[in-house]
């Protein structure tokens, strides 16, 4: 039996708003507003503004705290301080990823998690099975609508509705503050390869804080965005999708994800795994590639060399801000140079694709 | 957008418009509105002979990439070459100039099995509602 989806605080103001509504993660989320085209280029240039209440959470609380996050995820976040976030693994003993997160040091014996949608349960027990420390494990997903505003412009249009000091606040940090008079964990993080922020704070102001910052970016350009745009955007900064780039059959140093292993942090799970891959060399491992034509790749779709499959894509796409075709595929490690030649089984035929550097897209910095 | 009362359309989204033996294949203001931005088409090649409902092309917008199907068993007689270079028009004019393909019907009695614009308007009001 197929389960109900689920639906964020704004699902009727999205549905108002005139949004493609589609299924993702067992959620009903907006897909695109005006189109996946001008909303990736509002953020590539000014600003968007996304629903992705859809994120789950999860708080790790106790005086081992710590000592949990430490042993179920990959990064140190021993490192952390209070009011820093890192991006992370959850990790099987086997060295493969049970979902990627971000970790929020919200007090020395307090830590707010956020995993993706689809992973929000798995993860939750996963992390409760594994908590032999003294700390308590709570599934918040409830307790959260999170909206990400991201841009050029983000910052502008934030600081119009907060008196929180935005500037001050570094890329991987966060801070308690009110925006529009409502309480908000603000953090500058993203997945769009852009400057922004995302935003965490009780449903019941889920409209009204929606609206708000509407409002606010109008004169800035600030569109709605959808998770359309949103997968292209992170695509064109070759940040990892769950089910995509990373799962429980492929490890962090495949993906391309080795400066988030600390193997010299102390025990976790999948450490002995990691360092005997880091050993041995990886014999797999995530590449980007541009195509050569006009055709798309697609996930899933097949690479060859030399006539010989070697490889699948794990997301392909028409990137809108570089106007070209790119993806991202799984290749033996070898054949992991820029500039060789693949091709990409499209249909009946064999595309002709160049391996490139990555990041796709690397904003601007001043 | 209105759907041509002059067309007939298919359960799969196309319409093809009819002179004689002559017709002009798209597909539906609906169709392009469900793929969103329309980045790319692949279309078959002149001479080529498709059976009815038999894929004949490809077409993908930035999120999805969705089979074009032969409404009707045909010979491609031309095919929109200007589409191929700005598949954007298929979101701007799908009734009109991005046209697909011209073919020459094979048997145009089985035009009868495809929909009128009032039968197809109430099909996608239908689908909606699934």
């Amino acid at each position: 039996m197929r389960q109900p989806l689920r639906r964020t605080a704004l699902n009727a103001v999205h549905k108002q708003m005139g949004a493609k509504m589609v299924p993702f993660g067992g959620w009903e989320m907006p897909v695109e507003f005006s189109g996946i085209i001008q909303e990736h280029l509002a953020v590539r240039s000014r600003a968007g503004l996304f629903d992705v209440s859809h994120m789950g959470e999860i708080e790790v609380h106790g005086r081992e705290a710590l000592g949990l996050v430490q042993y179920v995820t990959c990064n140190d976040a021993s490192r952390l301080q209070v009011g820093q976030a890192q991006y992370s693994g959850l990790m099987y003993p086997q060295g493969t990823l049970v979902d990627d997160l971000l970790v929020h040091k919200l007090a020395d014996d307090h830590y707010l998690l956020v995993v993706n949608a689809s992973n929000q349960d798995r993860d939750f027990d996963w992390i409760s099975e594994q908590n032999r420390f003294q700390a308590s494990v709570r599934n918040a997903g409830g307790d959260y609508t999170q909206l990400a505003i991201q841009g050029p412009e983000a910052i502008r249009i934030l600081e119009k509705l907060t008196g929180t000091e935005l500037a001050a606040l570094r890329y991987y940090w966060f801070r308690r503050g009110r925006v529009d008079g409502v309480a908000c964990l603000i953090a500058r993080t993203g997945y769009t390869g852009e400057d922004g922020f995302e935003i965490y704070f009780d449903p019941a102001e889920s409209e009204r804080l929606w609206n708000a910052l509407l409002a606010a970016g109008t004169a800035h350009g600030l569109s709605p965005c959808g998770l359309g745009a949103r997968n292209t955007l992170r695509l064109e900064a070759k940040m990892a999708l769950y089910g995509h780039e990373i799962d429980e059959t492929h490890t962090p140093l495949e993906a391309d994800l080795g400066w988030i292993c600390k193997l010299d942090k102390g025990q976790f799970l999948g450490r002995e795994a990691l360092a005997r891959q880091k050993q041995e060399g990886v014999r797999r491992r995530l590449v980007g590639f541009q195509m050569s034509g006009p055709a798309i790749a697609r996930d899933g779709y097949p690479v060859y060399s030399d006539g010989v499959e070697v490889g699948y894509v794990t997301s392909g796409s028409y990137a809108p801000f570089l106007k070209k075709n790119i993806g991202l595929a799984y290749l033996p490690a070898e054949m992991g140079q820029v500039g060789r030649e693949i091709q990409i089984g499209i249909r009946n035929q064999r595309a002709g694709a160049r391996l490139v550097q990555t990041p796709f897209y690397k904003r601007p910095r001043n | 957008m209105a759907y041509p009362i002059n067309y007939r359309y298919s359960r799969e989204h196309e319409w093809i418009r009819v002179e004689d033996d002559m017709g002009t294949v798209g597909i539906t203001d609906h169709a392009q509105k469900a793929l969103g931005d329309i980045v790319y088409l692949e279309l078959p090649k002149v001479g080529d002979r498709f059976q009815a409902m038999q894929p004949l092309g490809t077409v993908e917008s930035v999120k999805a990439v969705s089979e074009i199907f032969s409404p009707v068993t045909c010979e491609v007689l031309d095919v929109n070459a200007e589409l191929t270079s700005r598949p954007e028009m298929l979101n701007q004019d799908p009734h009109g100039a991005a046209w697909l393909v011209k073919v020459r019907l094979s048997n145009p009695a089985e035009l009868e099995s495809l929909m009128s614009a009032e039968q197809y308007q109430q099909y996608v009001a239908e689908e909606a509602e699934k």
